[in-house]
């Protein structure tokens, strides 16, 4: 069977998610683009891969309105990472002034002054700007050898400056341990946040995504990590992201932040045209139905 | 559960109070009720969550039956009415559900049958006609009973939206434990009232509830939304401190009840709502 005949076989039996609300819109605001190459991306950024291109204000303002005018409510900004984008400041204050907004960043790329106009921003607006950081070891020995060489460093230089700049960035962690660990290394990380000057530690816990290149790292999915229509009886499509947010980049809407590499998840190039079902076709479909996940906060 | 329910409160513009979330403080909601009486409330809506956090949880109903309060059902009551494993507040870190199971294990032990079936009875939402707007009572949102509607987390598209689709022109909310209220480009407005069980996270041992005035003065202003009145509340908080002493609930909810301080289920509030507080 061809890898084609294979996916279309597998998209006719997977269960289809409705969308119920479009609640949350997220954007590839920095493409596929990034400073770091880390072992386990999902997406495989890194400083050349222009899969999704760095998008302009301009582009992402038109889907502000959109979203605004179907009733959305939050937005999230990522990438690669986001400060690679010089319009990022301005996109931000464009998506404030409409609602809540998060951007996940890696921290590397946060000066004081980066911080400190951050700051302002979200004090002016009546809404709440979140800052997600993403970390996953506590010494340079145990992150960089994910995320690379010096990223510790640079990370946690960033994340002194949003501290000194008033922000709690909520530490985004790819869980890359067992669950018996997960109890110890969650207090672990609260501590370790504690102990650099954040008085409100928040944490978040993001399980590994088997695609992009994880998929080498350590593994795929099996044959039998996709869903079926017996996977969804009795299953609360609320808890599925996909049923309540969409992810646009720079070649239009997709289902949802982790399946930008899938021709199938790119559901149209206006939100309203991806306002229907999606069909579950993807192993890490089968992930975020086993654990729950979500990559809002 | 009983669906969807709806409890019809008809047309109503005289005095209202409105509050959310007893979690148990008996001591707190006999204050609040004292208070509504004294201003002259006709009538008074619970937005639900009467268990947990506070101590025997007993001591609420025949509160709510002496001041004749219309109660609607929250997260906490469907979960205990069903005998449910949690409270089901949507909270989505380990940290806080562990506090959370705490209370929630607690006052399940202490809730008898026939509490229960009160429980099961109360409908999930309330509808009322006040100066010719529609007015509906909920617990957490229009469209799920334990979703967080925090002030700087909503954006007004999106209220706007929630108030059309459950076709109301004014909503009354509670579940994240925080008071607030904002009048949209529409004209429809939403009110969170906060809880009563707990206190808002500033510092102050004292709780908060809604009040809505009789006539011009507070069931239609000019634009047509209703503006609430924000009632703070003292009361003994010092006697439920020590019950919950007594009662060996964890010491870091008795610090809330004695500072005013949230310690506890803090991961779930955004940015603005964090800063705030203590912890």
């Amino acid at each position: 069977m061809t890898q084609i005949a294979r996916i279309a076989l597998r998209t006719a039996a997977a269960p289809k998610v409705p969308l119920l609300a479009l609640d949350t819109v997220w954007f590839q605001v920095a493409g596929t683009l990034c400073n770091l190459s880390c072992s386990h991306c999902f997406i495989s950024c890194s400083p050349t891969n222009h899969a999704h291109e760095i998008m302009t204000r301009e582009e992402v303002r038109r889907y502000l309105d959109e979203a605004a005018a179907l009733g959305a409510n939050d937005t999230y900004f990522t990438g690669g990472e986001p400060f690679l984008n010089r319009e990022i400041l301005d996109i931000l204050e464009d998506a404030l002034r409409l609602g809540p907004a998060t951007v996940l960043t890696n921290a590397t790329l946060i000066t004081r002054a980066r911080a400190e106009s951050l700051a302002a921003m979200g004090r002016a607006s009546r809404y709440s700007l979140e800052i997600r950081v993403s970390l996953d070891g506590l010494t340079p020995e145990t992150n960089d050898p994910i995320r690379g060489a010096g990223c510790f460093d640079a990370t946690m230089d960033g994340v002194r400056e949003l501290a000194r700049a008033g922000f709690s960035p909520i530490l985004t962690v790819a869980q890359t341990w067992s669950d018996e660990e997960d109890r110890a290394l969650r207090a672990a990380f609260h501590d370790f946040l504690r102990s650099h000057g954040l008085r409100r530690p928040r944490v978040k816990i993001l399980p590994l995504f088997r695609i992009g290149r994880e998929a080498s790292r350590t593994r795929g999915y099996a044959a039998e990590e996709f869903l079926t229509e017996e996977h969804m009886r009795g299953h609360d499509p609320w808890t599925l992201q996909c049923s309540t947010s969409r992810m646009v980049t720079s070649r239009g809407v997709y289902v949802c932040p982790i399946l930008i590499d899938s021709p199938d998840a790119l559901m149209g190039q206006t939100l309203a045209e991806t306002l229907r079902p999606f069909p579950m076709s993807h192993g890490a479909c089968h992930t975020c139905w086993a654990t729950g996940a979500s990559c809002r906060n | 559960m009983n669906g969807a329910r709806t409890a019809d409160l008809g047309v109503f513009d005289g005095r209202l109070a409105v509050f959310g979330g007893p979690y148990n403080n008996h001591v707190a909601l006999r204050a609040v009720l004292t208070d509504a009486r004294r201003r002259g409330a006709e009538r008074v809506v619970c937005l639900g969550d009467l268990g947990g956090f506070g101590p025997n949880p007993g001591k609420i109903y025949p509160l709510l039956e002496e001041f004749g309060v219309v109660t609607i059902a929250g997260n906490y009551d469907r979960s205990l009415a069903e005998r449910l494993a949690d409270c089901g507040c949507g909270y989505t870190h380990p940290a806080d559900n562990h506090f959370a199971q705490l209370s929630y294990d607690y006052t399940n032990r202490r809730t008898t049958d026939a509490e229960r079936a009160r429980l099961w009875a109360l409908p999930s939402e309330a509808r009322m006609i006040r100066a010719k707007r529609r007015w509906l009572f909920c617990h957490g949102s229009p469209r799920r009973v334990n979703e967080f509607l925090w002030e700087s987390g909503c954006s007004d598209a999106f209220l706007e939206r929630l108030a059309r689709d459950a076709e109301a022109d004014q909503v009354l909310c509670s579940h994240t434990g925080l008071h607030w209220q904002r009048r949209l480009p529409s004209g429809a407005a939403f009110v969170n009232v906060g809880a009563v069980g707990r206190p808002a996270n500033d510092g102050d041992p004292a709780v908060h509830y809604a009040f809505f005035g009789s006539g011009a003065a507070g069931a239609s202003a000019a634009g047509g939304a209703a503006e609430a009145e924000f009632v703070r509340v003292a009361y003994d908080h010092e006697a439920l401190a020590l019950e919950m002493e007594e009662e060996g609930l964890p010491p870091e909810f008795v610090e809330t009840i004695r500072t005013g301080w949230w310690t506890t289920c803090l991961e779930i509030l955004p940015a603005k709502e964090r800063a705030r507080g203590r912890f």
